[in-house]
């Protein structure tokens, strides 16, 4: 925890990228707290910066200046080869368009992460099986993800990144990519994980209906956090 | 190990590719084994002459005879342990393209100057015995369907004998078996005793010695006493060791080592480019995939693993699949029937074919590996 109780506390993070010789301000002296057990909607239009503050709590990337504390650790400082086991131990990430490797199974997509640890092959099945019941998949658990409706690809997704069962479930438009109907079952597996497991969720989207399913939407502006509204 | 799964499921990707990659990968170790062994061959065993004999012709040309004398004034030289001499015959069985070395020798001299030729004791004894004898490599024998007891008749191509008769029958006595690996049981040696009683010409003649020296490392010296010894005569000699003798014999082709050397670079450069191409093609097209691994923990190390076992393992199937095919193709003997008598696969070749495996592995799978290992995850997952 960060010295104000928040699982996720970032301070003063300021990102910028280089384009050529343009340098382009993603993130702009942004404060953020994200207490435990919160499921947090962050909301914007492309550009915003909203993915980009993503990555930087994911650990997947790094401010240009401040600081990113995730349940006490300071990320932003920790060298590629640490941030990459902080990332396997605390992190659970869901992508818009699944990103599962076509060439393994789905339970060999949810095992993924599990190869990081010291848990026997007995003990990984175990863990997959636990995750795959979660999201409601145990049935599909040997097919490859071109057999699998995209609903059900994201819900492989989800089984992937709560598998070692993170401290933070972080999810970039997981509905992006689904119809209404999917959508609509992804949303409630999230909201489950929320109350049921008491995961904290970070969730960005485009998308009013599914940001009403957090617990707090934060709107973002230019790379600052331009409005707060609870639901 | 655990990894090992998401390395073969690489391979299922691009089936097609893959297989592909793996077949021009085998073929260039076909032609690797297939020409290591052609090489071996072709030097006629330089690798397996006897460091402590000598070979003792002609100075003009090797077809040119000696005089069977030579032989008792070499064995007064000093260093000299054992000396005998050995003809070329050249008969032909059957039709000429049964080709197969003949030679006119002095059995017992001959069997102690060449250990490595295992006959068994009874045939030696039957050989030694009789003057129609003749023993046959086990190659040779089971080339023609030989077997002891046989009688073997050989056409002369230039010894005729009792006035112009070119066929001479001999009675297989005896098959011999090689020590080593690239021991040559093509030959097939008779009686010169009988040979020189009854050829038409050339009584006495002989066509070169092999001398055996008591110290290896003397025999530069003893081949120049050799020389000097007959130097001056109507007959003079040119002492060499066995190993530069046979090297003489296929340098007459041509520098057979470094023109197979240059075919297996060009065939391994190509292999190279091909393979290394193909990995570096794969990792590209995976560019989301190795960010997804590291999204979800995998470290710069993790990745640069996966992709360099993953070539190494394309590598070592294609490489391995190779080898043992050649190997296999090898093993089925001489596919000239008889030009080629030392046709095997050396062990020296064999490993460095291992070491091509795993070069080629590393080579092609290096730079992707790395490019991999660059990889910044949130770059590569916004392209996706």
């Amino acid at each position: 925890m960060s010295d104000n109780g928040s699982l996720v506390s970032v301070r003063d993070a300021t990102k910028t990228f280089r384009r050529g010789s343009e340098e382009i301000r993603v993130l702009e002296r942004l404060d953020l707290d994200v207490p435990e057990g919160e499921f947090l909607a962050l909301m914007g239009p492309s550009g915003s910066g909203k993915s980009t503050l993503l990555n930087l709590i994911a650990g997947l990337d790094r401010p240009t200046d401040g600081s990113v504390t995730v349940a006490g650790e300071r990320i932003d400082r920790l060298s590629r080869t640490k941030l990459a086991a902080w990332r396997a131990r605390h992190v659970g990430l869901v992508f818009q368009f699944y990103n599962l490797l076509p060439v393994l199974t789905a339970e060999r997509n949810v095992e993924l992460p599990l190869l990081l640890t010291h848990l026997s092959r007995a003990q990984r099945k175990k863990h997959v099986d636990t995750a795959l019941g979660v999201v409601g998949l145990t049935h599909r658990k040997g097919h490859y993800p071109r057999t699998l409706s995209g609903g059900e690809q994201q819900r492989v997704g989800i089984a992937r990144g709560i598998v070692t069962d993170p401290t933070l479930l972080l999810a970039d438009e997981p509905t992006g990519d689904l119809d209404r109907k999917s959508g609509d079952e992804i949303l409630e597996l999230l909201t489950a994980l929320n109350r049921e497991h008491n995961k904290t969720i970070v969730m960005v989207t485009h998308d009013p209906h599914a940001a009403r399913r957090a617990t707090r939407v934060l709107h973002m502006s230019e790379g600052k956090l331009s409005q707060e509204a609870a639901e | 190990m655990k990894f090992m799964r998401l390395i073969v499921a690489g391979f299922r990707r691009k089936k097609i590719r893959t297989v592909l990659t793996l077949l021009s990968i085998a073929v260039a170790f076909i032609l690797f084994g297939l020409l290591a062994a052609i090489r071996q061959a072709l030097s006629q065993g330089v690798d397996v002459a006897g460091a402590d004999r000598l070979v003792v012709r002609h100075k003009v040309s090797i077809i040119q005879q000696l005089p069977g004398s030579y032989e008792a004034d070499m064995e007064q030289i000093d260093g000299v342990s054992d000396a005998t001499h050995s003809s070329w015959f050249g008969g032909i069985y059957q039709e000429p393209a049964n080709f197969f070395p003949q030679f006119p020798v002095q059995p017992e001299e001959y069997l102690a100057m060449y250990p490595e030729f295992l006959l068994p004791e009874d045939q030696k004894q039957e050989w030694f015995r009789t003057r129609t004898a003749a023993v046959a490599g086990r190659a040779t024998a089971e080339r023609f369907g030989w077997s002891v007891g046989d009688k073997i008749p050989i056409q002369a191509t230039a010894w005729t004998r009792n006035g112009g008769q070119k066929l001479w029958d001999f009675d297989l006595v005896g098959i011999y078996d090689g020590a080593e690996q690239g021991t040559d049981t093509t030959q097939f040696l008779f009686h010169y005793d009988y040979f020189d009683e009854a050829r038409d010409f050339g009584q006495g003649s002989v066509g070169w010695y092999i001398v055996r020296v008591a110290e290896p490392d003397d025999a530069v010296r003893i081949a120049t006493a050799i020389d000097g010894e007959f130097a001056n005569s109507p007959a003079e000699t040119k002492a060499e060791t066995e190993g530069a003798f046979v090297q003489g014999f296929a340098d007459q082709i041509g520098n057979i080592g470094a023109i197979i050397q240059a075919i297996v670079g060009a065939v391994f450069f190509t292999i190279l480019l091909v393979a290394g191409n193909t990995m570096a093609q794969s990792v590209r097209e995976r560019t989301g995939e190795f960010a997804v691994l590291k999204a979800v923990g995998f470290t710069d190390t993790h990745v640069l693993s996966l992709v360099l076992m993953e070539a190494l393992a394309v590598a070592a199937l294609g490489g391995f699949v190779g080898l043992g095919i050649s190997w296999f193709i090898i093993s089925l003997g001489d596919p000239t029937g008889g030009l080629l008598p030392i046709f095997y696969f050396p062990r020296k070749d064999m490993a460095v074919g291992v070491g091509l495996v795993i070069a080629l592995g590393l080579l092609t799978g290096l730079l992707p590996a790395l490019q991999a290992r660059q990889l910044r995850i949130a770059d590569a997952l916004r392209r996706l």
